[in-house]
């Protein structure tokens, strides 16, 4: 045999595989897009960059207060005037119509996402755009079958919903907002994360395309500024938010007292308990994906590992050989495995929160990657050593770090798990079925995975406890959001 | 943990890892005690290590790489040697067209047939890590192995002193199955012992699990544990007689045994999927599992092995199609 030591990378080393991005037709610029067509902002405009760059893709217009009332201008018309009388299964149709777009378009959105938000192509390709598509199939099969959502005999839509998503999953959480509210009769007015707008007005052309009528859905682009001014506009009747737990709070403050509705969907710290019976190669994938998906930004993602202490060292040295094929790189090439962070601001969080842990006692260790010169980039990084008291087992870092803990007893990891202000998910590794059922039975979380994580399907609903926000949003449940029983009193606007 | 086991007789190497006795119960709580593995998680590893995008000079490497870790196989009861003296010429010069075309590892046939390869290959007979071909026989009554231990020793003495320089050995499927881990395990050294030659030497080992009788990924890791605790130097998924044979999946699996026992004891043991296998794609998917899994340095025909027929020209129509940038045709490669 010959002497077997390869020093360096040779064919782990694989020749570039870039995406190409000659499908994108991307305009200099974008303006808003209110009552079925692009119009000019009136609140100036900012430029979105490619995060594994920093080069600006586009110009794009910002939403001022005077916008934003046109937009939901625009969608309480088409409200009142064609969605809200359209039978269910017309609705329907333009549904399905708009699901087939994206499939159709699917590279193209794909190339457009990874550009624009730096997650790698494979994840947007494979797990991004099939499930806006899934989305859209989905609460398009609901739209002629409202009667049967649990909520009573027809159930009435609630009027016009203002929505405001982040930037983690752009379109994704795009279609999470857009579908049900479609489905349930509702026009909708929404407003992307500043850092990631470029889905989001490329699918405002498929709306076209599809032959939406002219403000059912509306795109206002812009900043926080932008997001307030939807939110506290008077002829809003629902509210529904994604992203931090902070403006989360602050959206419930603006709310309170009106009669519009609110569904929050904000951070999480969730536990990924390995016992020492898990199917261990398996676990090992599971908290690779759990928390270095979308390089850790998902707030469902599973930052606190809870590990059984007899096993611990040998799931981190596993973890560890793991993390280190991990690929870091140009998100646009099919061999990336972690992208870029989407913004400088969120970068500096990481890195803050990274310092903090090392300061506070926990053993940092990353992975071995070479980081590219410009763009953001974080590699991917486990403490060891943390505490429950430990900030970084308590903050939401939203990036790729993961918490290393550990537990003696089923009681303690439960203990363990529970305590933090969030509940949004937990993970559960384990060959035994049954302790799988009593563990995830006295979970305060909102979704509980065994022996997977990250896993979504539009037909399960998803929501958290506690900080992590209230409301739920897929399968029936999400409808719920967006309509109001047909045998309340409360009278819905006309 | 790691376990010191310098060329120890499988036996007392087995001690060593099981930590005591070597009972059947022994062996059974070893194998047992084994992490389970989950079929889910397994099939979603394997498939996204499939979505790997292998392009140009990375592509060029695996495609000479592939054919030097293949076993040119011929299994059939209609063999002739005529048919082996043919296969043999094509492993030695896979493309007359292309002289820089590697040599494929070794020649893969039936025991009767060891004499007709060896002396077909000539001079050019030998170890793949010097440029030569090397001889596989099929023994222990392939692909059953449904015969008495004395004649599976027979039959591997047989190919051993004809010149075989591997010998690729079935377990018997009913006693593991059956619970027999022992049984399985002395079959398994016996064969090893069997494998040795009169100046002191060994023809290496494959131990063909035959996955797609062993109904669960449990027992292909059970199975793949025992074979090198009894001193396989290969790991092999099928006979290529048994559908399916071999799955990247199995593979996957597979490797992380051998993995997790090099992690043990420091030992290097080879992985050889056979069966099933055709595409230049398909084989390119198993070399970055390899990689990514064991490492790179696994991609050498002494720990990694491609049992197939057809999958060579596949992969000689890809070579002429990246050195002339169009394709060709199966009318441009020969027939073995």
């Amino acid at each position: 045999m010959k002497d077997i030591e390869i020093t360096g990378r040779g064919f782990l080393d694989y020749a570039p595989a870039p995406e190409s991005t000659s499908i994108l037709n991307l305009k200099d610029s974008y303006g808003l897009f209110i009552d079925g067509e692009f119009r000019e902002g009136s609140g100036g405009a900012f430029t979105t960059i490619s995060p594994a760059t920093e080069k600006p893709i586009a110009e794009i217009a910002i939403a001022s207060e005077a916008d934003v009332d046109a937009a939901v201008q625009a969608a309480r018309n088409a409200y009142r005037k064609t969605w809200s009388r359209m039978p269910g299964a017309d609705r329907g149709k333009y549904l399905f119509r708009i699901a087939r777009l994206v499939q159709e378009r699917a590279r193209e959105l794909a190339v457009a996402e990874s550009l624009d938000n730096g997650k790698p192509i494979t994840e947007s390709r494979d797990t991004d755009i099939p499930l806006v598509a899934a989305w859209f199939f989905y609460y398009a099969g609901w739209a002629d079958k409202l009667d049967y959502a649990g909520l009573g005999s027809a159930p009435r839509p609630l009027g016009v919903a203002a929505q405001v998503i982040p930037w983690n999953f752009p379109l994704l959480m795009l279609a999470w907002k857009i579908a049900p509210a479609l489905a349930a009769g509702n026009t909708v007015v929404l407003k992307p994360a500043e850092t990631t707008p470029l889905s989001a007005l490329l699918f405002a052309e498929i709306l076209q395309q599809a032959d939406l009528p002219p403000g059912v859905v509306n795109i206002v682009t812009g900043a926080g500024e932008t997001g307030a001014a939807l939110v506290r506009h008077p002829d809003v009747d629902k509210v529904a938010f994604t992203g931090s737990t902070s403006v989360g709070r602050e959206i419930a403050r603006t709310v309170a007292g009106t009669t519009k509705r609110l569904t929050l969907e904000l951070g999480g710290k969730a536990a990924n308990i390995v016992f020492d019976d898990a199917p261990i190669d398996q676990a090992v994938e599971g908290i690779v994906n759990g928390i270095f998906f979308n390089q850790g930004h998902v707030c469902c993602a599973g930052s606190r590992l809870l590990v059984q202490e007899n096993v611990h060292d040998e799931v981190v040295d596993r973890l560890k050989a793991r993390l280190s094929t991990l690929r870091m790189g140009d998100p646009l090439d099919k061999n990336t495995d972690i992208g870029a962070i989407n913004s400088r601001e969120q970068l500096e969080r990481i890195r803050r929160l990274s310092d903090i842990g090392e300061a506070e006692g926990g053993e940092r260790w990353s992975a071995p990657c070479d980081i590219p010169q410009d763009g953001f980039w974080f590699a991917p990084t486990i403490f060891t050593g943390v505490s429950t008291s430990s900030t970084i087992a308590r903050e939401e870092i939203f990036g790729p770090v993961l918490s290393v803990l550990t537990f003696r007893t089923p009681a303690e990891a439960i203990a363990k798990a529970n305590n933090t202000p969030y509940g949004l998910s937990a993970g559960i590794w384990s060959d035994k079925g049954s302790k799988i059922l009593a563990v995830a039975d006295r979970l305060r979380a909102g979704v509980v995975w065994a022996n997977t994580f990250n896993r979504f399907d539009p037909a399960s609903p998803f929501g958290g406890y506690k900080e992590s926000g209230y409301g739920r949003e897929g399968g029936r449940h999400g409808l719920g959001a967006y309509l109001r029983s047909g045998a309340s009193t409360e009278g819905g606007k006309r | 943990m790691t376990i010191d086991t310098p060329a120890l007789a499988p036996v007392e190497r087995a001690v060593r890892v099981l930590g005591g006795d070597l009972t059947e119960r022994g062996l059974r709580q070893h194998l047992e005690g084994l992490s389970g593995v989950d079929a889910v998680g397994l099939e979603q590893r394997a498939a996204s290590l499939a979505t790997r995008s292998i392009k140009t000079s990375s592509k060029a490497w695996a495609l000479d790489r592939i054919i030097e870790l293949i076993d040119l196989t011929t299994l059939e009861g209609a063999d002739t040697p005529g048919k082996v003296r043919s296969l043999v010429a094509k492993a030695l010069v896979p493309d007359a067209t292309d002289p820089s075309t590697p040599r494929v590892a070794a020649v893969c046939v039936y025991g009767d047939m060891v004499p007709v390869a060896v002396d077909a290959l000539g001079g050019a007979h030998g170890d793949p890590d010097d440029g030569l071909v090397s001889v596989a026989a099929v023994a222990t009554a392939f692909p059953s192995g449904r015969a008495s231990l004395a004649v599976k020793l027979a039959d591997t003495r047989d190919a051993v002193a004809a010149g075989a320089d591997e010998i690729d050995m079935v377990i018997d499927r009913g006693a593991f199955l059956s619970g027999r881990l022992g049984k399985v395990f002395e079959e398994i050294a016996a064969v090893k012992e069997a494998c040795r030659r009169e100046d002191g030497t060994s023809a290496s080992l494959k131990v063909i699990l035959e996955t797609g009788e062993l109904a669960s990924y449990d027992n292909i890791r059970r199975a793949s544990w025992l074979a090198i605790l009894a001193g396989g130097d290969f790991i092999k998924t099928s006979t290529g007689k048994v559908s399916p044979a071999a799955t990247l999946p199995v593979t996957l699996l597979m490797l992380e045994a051998v993995r997790d026992w090099h992690r043990l004891t420091g030992e290097h043991v080879g992985v050889k999927p056979a069966g099933g296998i055709r595409s230049s794609k398909d084989a390119v998917r198993y070399l970055v599992t390899v990689a990514e899994t064991v490492g790179e340095q696994w991609l050498q025909p002494h720990l990694f092995r491609f049992g197939a027929s057809s999958l060579l020209n596949d992969v000689l129509m890809q070579r002429q199609k990246l050195r002339s940038g169009h394709y060709s045709g199966p009318d441009y490669v020969t027939i073995d």
